[in-house]
């Protein structure tokens, strides 16, 4: 594949994940800042994508440079894959209904309650206000941050992965200003399909690239992958169409 | 006389300590969470295809066994799913 197509399947993948993970943070902001007060919403928020910054910037070079390449790609592969599989998994058991969908409106109803219900207009520093947005920025973002090293490290690409997520950031965070609270009309199973097809489609090339194997057409395999697993993903959710939603099943299982 | 289960307050854990135990629990939920057969698999598959590809020397049979065994993981991961609980 050329050098160009790849990157930006890359960055494709790298900004859809970001985008998923950011939009789940988001729903923890704005709840945090509608019932305890924005600043200290916002800057719990500015304090953890710091300091997720520092982690890209000092684990980034360290695995890139200091690890074997095969080795790298080898762990990165595998951990690409376990993730990738466990969103393809969930994608799957949503869209055929056997597990309830990410319902960010509830999330956020949730999130108010326990702080509180809306504020009276504060304005000054709140501890918990502070505390949830971090840790529901750090949380999430920690998952961005897996995504960026793998993919990024993977493929000796980290400035184009962190540029990539941090668009995604940027992005959800414009959109989020704009629509207020209206979180849930973001098509998040989808946007997840499409990430656990690209995780373990990555995932499967860079584990095999690390233990020796050849893929036919280099880098253009990766393409053949991810049409490979939608076809398989496709199939498995036509053939599970007919079993008809029962989410205690899996809600028993969480 | 104290009522059961109200015993003195213990006292919290150092600071090194509970980051240890947060950093081993979110890495735990990552990789295992309640999918543990995701991550059993996935290491099945790899030790499958550094076989072929470091033992016998069989890229081909690499190229097609490693996309077959995800799929049929996936497969397995989301059939245990449908199962209702024993």
């Amino acid at each position: 594949m050329h050098p160009t197509t790849s990157a930006v399947t890359l960055a494709v993948a790298v900004f859809l994940a970001s985008a998923v993970e950011s939009v789940e943070a988001l729903t923890i902001i704005v709840a945090a800042g509608v019932s305890r007060g924005w600043r200290s919403a916002l800057e719990g928020m500015a304090v953890a994508i710091a300091l997720l910054a520092v982690l890209v910037a000092t684990l980034g070079p360290a695995l890139v440079y200091l690890v074997p390449i095969d080795v790298l790609r080898v762990v990165v592969g595998g951990l690409l894959l376990v993730f990738g599989l466990q969103w393809l998994r969930k994608a799957v058991l949503r869209a055929v209904g056997l597990k309830a969908k990410h319902d960010e409106d509830a999330i956020f109803t949730k999130q108010l309650d326990a702080l509180g219900g809306a504020s009276q207009g504060r304005t000054g520093r709140d501890s918990a206000g502070f505390v949830v947005a971090f840790k529901g920025t750090f949380l999430e973002g920690l998952e961005v941050v897996i995504i960026v090293l793998g993919l990024g490290g993977g493929d000796h690409q980290l400035a184009l992965a962190g540029a990539a997520a941090m668009a995604a950031v940027l992005v959800v965070a414009g959109v989020g200003v704009a629509v207020a609270r209206q979180l849930a009309g973001v098509p998040e199973n989808a946007m997840k399909t499409v990430v656990g097809l690209m995780l373990v489609s990555f995932g499967t090339f860079w584990a095999g690239e690390g233990l020796g194997v050849r893929w036919p057409g280099s880098d253009l395999a990766i393409l053949g992958l991810v049409a490979a697993y939608a076809v398989v993903t496709f199939a498995l959710v036509q053939a599970l169409g007919g079993a008809q939603a029962t989410p205690k099943q899996e809600q028993a299982r969480a | 006389m104290p009522e059961p289960g109200t015993g003195p307050p213990q006292a919290p854990s150092p600071l090194p300590v509970r980051w240890a135990k947060a950093f081993g629990a979110f890495w735990w939920d990552f990789l295992v969470g309640d999918t543990p057969e995701l991550l059993v698999g996935a290491l099945a598959a790899l030790g499958v295809v550094a076989a072929l590809t470091k033992a016998v020397s069989a890229n081909a049979a690499a190229i097609v066994a490693f996309p077959v065994l995800v799929v049929v993981l996936l497969a397995g991961s989301v059939y245990r799913a449908r199962r209702p609980p024993s």
